[in-house]
């Protein structure tokens, strides 16, 4: 087992490894989508609510998700660096926050086109587009941090903490949140949320998160790889290749 | 190719059985683009100065930094008594004392309330040692002074003040010289005699003789591989 | 011959006095508190009503911004001098040492805050039933705030930008803190009773005490390597 995550944990075998995997996710998430748009646009039934509107989601929801999973995937990777001294485990981690970034941005403007039909107005304090522009803000602290070291080593490492302090604060941050948007919350606010969902609604939205995970996938391993080429471009197995 | 290597042995005449107090051994260390030094590795026992020398940025200062442990090596072990420091790291922080190209004490603090402190956190002194103390090295016209006033070479005065004062075996100083008149440096000579005389030992990166005995004396030349 | 707790006395004194060598700066974030509460009235309207319902969110939020204003410095100037070498090689549990600069930060620049904070609450018709629930919000909020910003102060200590990454990277760790607190002064204020905030703010407080200290310790190695 300790061998394995060693042997995984070996820059030039993530490397080649990376390397043939990339195609296969990539064909998948673009099947995947493709399959979930069609699904989401043509064949799911509009809202009785929300009509058309609703369709929305089928970005929204995998995005939100994605995006908490990128920081999470984060926080582990750069904690697993810090411990066991992981160079690859940093390579993941500073690959994964622009993605992450990306992600809770487009979950927080998918949110926001949403919210102009549903509450008449492009923003509202909505605990989830609230806990998201938040998350946005602890992805851009984590990259401005990073990119604020020279050395790549101590960038590692400085980022990683942040990182790791953060997700121990995410959950509280969430739920303060939500505490405090229940509090407050006015009565013409429908919640953002998932909608009544029948069956027809739901396969679209399923398949669309499988595609988006699979697309999560492939691009964090191009920058993981792209991350590798830039830290070891000293070292021997790079020179042969 | 080996980037630092060496070690001098003029002071050993006798094979002698001294304790090893502080084991260095296959240390490397990168900065950046470049490798620093690699496979180095010595040995130093107890009453002996080591006089690391070498031209600028070729890693005499990050060596030292190493060997305190605010650097992590990039391969290589140092051992204190034996042990690794990782191990130690409480034992060894006690051991010794470092002096570093900053002067380490507050300018808003008078050279006594600085003292002090510095050895406050070591042990319990008393204050007729360290006014004894601020005399030897020759600071007691301004000890009541915020250290702010004070020279260059004063300051530097207070941070040998505060080596003395710590009661440590192993010295670890990083260009001491600096700053210091004719009687300072002869000052420094003095207290590196006088502490390997009492069984202590120490590690001096500097560009000019040390002045200190030769008995005591060792070398490392540290080369440059940028 | 020393306890985990010596070293802990002798950087709490040594930074006490050093912040009364420098009147200045520790009076500043307390100027900085009372000047962000007398800007909302100026850009509202002195209205009692309207001052007495946002009163909660400005006071909290003013101590929020003016806690972070004094952090920078915190490690920053025993960095430029090599005393935080010296702390880090001098034997004692890190953790403990720093915890001891974050809490001497803190009386320096949190506890009058809190000492002050009713004076404002009146100048902001906040009615006198709330003020100790203020006060005592304050005084659980404040701590954990030094904590994150200590641990802010000590990841950007080594590098050269001022204080705009470190808000950057406090301030939404912070949010829980300012919504807790602001809203407890807002049961206080309606009648109701404040103490579920208040506990929460009591739990993140421990929380933060046990874990952040750790952190900051390891993010002043960081910065020193």
């Amino acid at each position: 087992m300790w061998k394995l995550f060693h042997q995984f944990g070996s820059p030039p075998h993530f490397y080649r490894l990376a390397g043939h995997l990339i195609p296969w996710f990539g064909g998948a998430a673009l099947v995947l989508i493709l399959v979930a748009t069609y699904g989401g646009l043509v064949l799911a039934p509009a809202d009785y609510q929300q009509g058309d509107g609703f369709r929305i989601i089928y970005v929204h929801v995998p995005s939100a998700s994605m995006s908490l999973f990128a920081y999470t995937l984060m926080a582990v990777a750069a904690g697993t660096g810090l411990i066991w001294r992981i160079k690859l485990a940093h390579a993941v981690a500073a690959a994964v926050a622009p993605i992450g970034a990306s992600f809770t941005f487009l979950a927080l403007a998918t949110g926001s086109i949403w919210g102009k039909p549903m509450w008449g107005t492009w923003w509202a304090w909505d605990a989830r587009l609230t806990s998201e522009l938040i998350l946005l803000f602890l992805f851009l602290g984590y990259m401005s941090l990073r990119a604020a070291y020279d050395d790549t080593g101590k960038a590692d490492r400085a980022s990683g903490l942040l990182a790791v302090v953060g997700v121990v604060n995410v959950p509280i941050i969430h739920y303060s949140v939500v505490w405090w948007n229940s509090l407050h919350q006015g009565a013409t606010i429908i919640k953002l949320g998932k909608p009544a969902i029948t069956g027809d609604m739901l396969w679209p939205l399923l398949t669309m998160l499988a595609g988006f995970g699979c697309y999560f996938a492939t691009v964090l391993m191009i920058r993981t790889r792209s991350q590798v080429l830039q830290r070891e471009r000293n070292s021997r197995w790079l020179m042969d290749l | 190719m080996p980037g630092a290597a060496g070690t001098g042995g003029e002071g050993m005449l006798s094979k002698d059985t001294r304790e090893i107090l502080l084991q260095a051994e296959g240390l490397k260390l990168w900065r950046g683009e470049r490798c620093l030094f690699r496979a180095l590795s010595f040995e130093l026992p107890e009453g002996a100065v080591l006089h690391v020398s070498g031209a600028n940025g070729c890693g005499k200062t990050s060596l030292l930094r190493v060997l305190c442990g605010l650097t992590e090596p990039e391969e290589g072990e140092i051992r204190w008594r034996g042990r690794s420091i990782c191990r130690c790291r409480e034992d060894f922080q006690h051991a010794f004392a470092w002096l570093g190209h900053l002067h380490g004490f507050k300018a808003e603090l008078s050279a006594r309330e600085n003292l002090a402190f510095s050895v406050s956190l070591r042990r319990e002194t008393d204050p007729d040692v360290r006014n004894e103390t601020l005399g030897q090295v020759g600071l007691d016209a301004v000890a009541d002074l915020p250290c702010r006033v004070l020279s260059a070479g004063q300051k530097r005065r207070l941070s040998l003040a505060m080596i003395l004062l710590s009661a440590a075996q192993l010295w670890i100083l990083d260009e001491p010289f600096t700053n210091l008149d004719p009687k300072g440096r002869n000052m420094i000579a003095d207290m590196l005699d006088r502490h390997c005389a009492n069984g202590g030992t120490a590690i001096v990166a500097a560009h000019q003789d040390l002045g200190v005995e030769q008995r005591y004396l060792r070398h490392l030349e540290m080369e440059d591989t940028g | 011959m020393n306890g985990p707790l010596s070293g802990f006395g002798v950087v709490l004194a040594r930074d006490l006095r050093l912040a009364f060598r420098r009147p200045g700066e520790m009076a500043n974030p307390l100027l900085f508190f009372i000047l962000i509460t007398a800007i909302f009235p100026l850009g509202l309207s002195p209205e009692p009503e309207l001052l007495r319902t946002v009163a909660p969110g400005v006071l909290w939020g003013a101590a929020l911004l003016s806690s972070l204003l004094a952090l920078d410095l915190l490690f920053r100037s025993d960095y430029g001098d090599g005393s935080l070498e010296q702390l880090v090689l001098s034997g004692h549990s890190l953790p403990v040492l720093v915890l001891a600069k974050t809490l001497a930060h803190w009386m320096v620049s949190g506890l009058p805050l809190v000492l002050v904070a009713p004076l404002l609450a009146s100048a902001l018709y906040l009615p006198p039933e709330a003020w100790g629930t203020l006060m005592l919000g304050l005084l659980l909020g404040t701590p954990t705030l030094s904590l994150l910003g200590a641990m802010g102060a000590a990841l950007t200590t080594g590098l050269g930008t001022g204080s705009a990454l470190l808000s950057l990277l406090v301030l939404p760790l912070a949010t829980p803190i300012l919504i807790f607190g602001a809203r407890g002064v807002d049961l206080a204020v309606q009648g109701m009773d404040p103490v579920g905030p208040l506990y929460l703010l009591a739990a993140i407080l421990f929380l933060a005490l046990s874990l952040l200290p750790l952190a900051i310790a390891a993010a002043v190695r960081i910065s020193l390597d």
